[in-house]
């Protein structure tokens, strides 16, 4: 055996049938934050296969945008490791952890809404085009066939979400829905192994969130990446998530497919609350 | 849709505006060589440019990174008093000729103030807002404060505090004046519509996206303000070999706001905007010398006007284009 390496090992979770030979694209081991004396998330274990649709689903509150932040080193977590593929995310910061294959939207739309559309994408693709300062200042061959290679490979981004016409408009004049839309494309263009969806359907009418759906299933299907979502819209979560977690006062109460989560009681409890004290917590 | 793009192909559109700079150049050199421009009016155009490379130097602060630094006099004085220092010493002990002292002491200038830029970018772009201001605001008074105390160096006269450093070789005339703000231009536009320029304009448009989007913020920040160090250096530089003595007391705050209002004038984040208002907040003055003790009000009034009916600047973010409106003209006659 030469140069013996030891490398982290998924421990344990669920992951869909056809990624089990594969890498867990996400694990988190006890990851957990405190902000001040509170325990914002604790204990936090996931397991993502490699082309899985996970949902994390929970009550308002329930820190699941704050699992993101964490994923993602918006915020740096107190304890526990975030292994993304095969690395070890802990001292990375947020653009590191973008380059090591994980990208994100957001909660409220952050796009860069004085750039046109295309800018936008092209954004994303920062780190694929990789001229330096002087070649783009004395306009270098290397400039112009990044910046060639990066523009094609935007517009066909875009075509997926048959956004290539309005590739010229401001960002910030798109409709609702495309700007949402928008967000997932530029997303993609940093060619990532994990796409974090935090309630892509949010304000979409029932049309738009069925689109949306397949979409979703679509880029699964195209780039072979794993999708893990947020999402209230209880119809979308149970229609496309393989598997799903349960968040409650910053702690997994629940794992398992859309049915055994339908049918969990202490979900049923954190939803609804118990079903003798319906009536005080209507009152109360 | 509109199609926004010009007609003309890249290489085609980099040849017009070349040779229209070209022929500005010619043009305006001819000008006063002949006479037909006045030596005085040829100083107050010198100044514009001067003006101009500072205000496309913040503009890259202000408008493109969205940063609100207040000490840009500072890093002009720095530019000016290390060229004029590198130029009068060269002059008095005569070992190269002038043709090359010139650029040598420009460049020197805007590379001692980009360092210093750098080194003070670092502690204070990690702050944001009027906390940023504040504290460039700060450097900005101890380059100053700095520059007015240190009269000389272990008995080296040095930058001979109050009294003026004296005696600068006036080497600052309108063709290297004009080069150079060509010069600034170019490299500020090439870098702005390049993938760099994109992470610039994503870090004021959306901090934490841009950074998910895997762009590194603290180097991009770093590079866009010392960037804008730089080129203020250079018009310090210039400024020296301009006005010929050079006092601590030019560089004060009031220079810093003073450049400010120009690039707020001209539209953040316009490039065309901050050459106008460069352009005309520096003339306007001077224009208005006959009626002298009006002149500051009217300077005052045109700013109030601009910004009540304009709030974004004179440009917005409006770019000009020569090649634009050509092949916008040639669209309309062939259509």
């Amino acid at each position: 055996m030469a140069d013996p390496k030891l490398v982290p090992v998924p421990s344990r979770g669920m992951v869909p049938e056809r990624d089990v030979l594969e890498r867990p694209v996400l694990e988190t081991l006890h990851l957990g934050v405190d902000f001040g004396g509170l325990v914002a998330v604790d204990e936090f274990n996931m397991v993502i296969g490699k082309t899985e649709i996970a949902g994390l689903i929970g009550p308002n509150g329930a820190g699941k945008t704050t699992v993101f932040n964490l994923l993602t080193k918006v915020y740096q977590p107190t304890r526990g490791t975030i292994l993304l593929g095969d690395k070890d995310t802990s001292g990375m910061n947020t653009s590191q952890v973008c380059k090591a294959g994980m990208a994100r939207t957001f909660q409220n739309i952050r796009l860069f809404s004085e750039m046109t559309v295309l800018e936008n994408v092209l954004v994303g693709h920062h780190n694929s085009i990789a001229y330096h300062t002087p070649s783009a200042i004395f306009r270098l061959p290397s400039f112009w066939k990044g910046e060639k290679k990066a523009r094609e490979y935007s517009l066909e981004l875009l075509s997926i979400f048959n956004m290539e016409d309005t590739a010229e408009a401001k960002a910030g004049s798109l409709p609702y829905g495309a700007q949402r839309r928008l967000e997932i494309v530029r997303a993609l263009a940093t060619n990532p192994s994990i796409l974090l969806l935090d309630e892509p359907a949010a304000g979409m009418n029932p049309t738009e969130t069925a689109e949306l759906m397949e979409n979703i299933v679509k880029i699964r299907d195209t780039f072979g990446i794993a999708i893990l979502l947020i999402e209230h819209d209880m119809k979308l979560v149970m229609g496309i998530c393989e598997g799903i977690a349960v968040l409650n006062y910053g702690k997994i109460i629940a794992k398992g497919t859309p049915d055994e989560i339908k049918n969990n009681p202490l979900v049923i409890e954190a939803y609804l609350g118990k079903k003798e004290e319906e009536g005080e917590e209507v009152n109360a | 849709m509109t199609n926004k793009k010009s007609k003309f192909p890249t290489w085609l559109s980099y040849l017009i505006n070349g040779l229209f700079l070209i022929f500005l150049l010619l043009g305006g050199m001819q000008a006063i060589n002949t006479g037909l421009v006045s030596n005085y009016y040829a100083r107050v155009i010198i100044l514009c440019g001067i003006n101009i490379i500072l205000a496309l130097s913040l503009n890259l602060a202000t408008g493109f990174l969205g940063q609100l630094p207040l000490g840009h006099a500072g890093f002009m004085a720095l530019g000016a008093y290390s060229s004029a220092i590198f130029m009068r010493f060269v002059c008095n002990v005569k070992m190269m000729p002038p043709a090359l002292m010139f650029p040598i002491g420009i460049f020197l200038g805007g590379v001692f103030a980009a360092f210093i830029g750098f080194l003070i970018g670092i502690p204070a772009l990690r702050l944001k807002g009027d906390y940023l201001a504040i504290i460039t605001l700060g450097f900005g008074e101890i380059i100053r404060v700095v520059l007015l105390n240190i009269d000389d160096v272990l008995g080296f006269k040095f930058t001979y505090g109050a009294a003026s450093l004296k005696n600068i070789p006036k080497t600052t005339n309108f063709f290297n004046t004009f080069l150079l703000v060509a010069v600034t231009y170019y490299v500020i536009h090439t870098y702005i519509k390049s993938r760099h320029g994109r992470a610039t304009l994503a870090i004021r448009d959306n901090e934490i996206a841009a950074e998910s989007c895997g762009i590194n913020t603290t180097f991009y920040k770093t590079l866009g303000f010392t960037m804008s160090a730089f080129f203020a250096g250079i018009a310090g530089a210039l400024y020296a070999g301009y006005i010929g003595v050079l006092n601590p007391s030019a560089f004060g705050f009031m220079k810093s706001i003073e450049i400010l209002v120009t690039v707020v004038l001209g539209g953040m984040g316009s490039m065309a905007g901050s050459i106008i208002s460069a352009t005309v907040l520096t003339s306007v003055p001077e224009m208005l010398r006959a009626f002298s003790q009006y002149r500051m009000i009217v300077y005052s009034l045109l700013l109030v006007i601009v910004m009540i009916f304009k709030p974004t600047g004179l440009m917005g973010n409006y770019e000009f284009s020569l090649s634009k409106i050509l092949s916008k003209k040639g669209g309309r006659k062939n259509g």
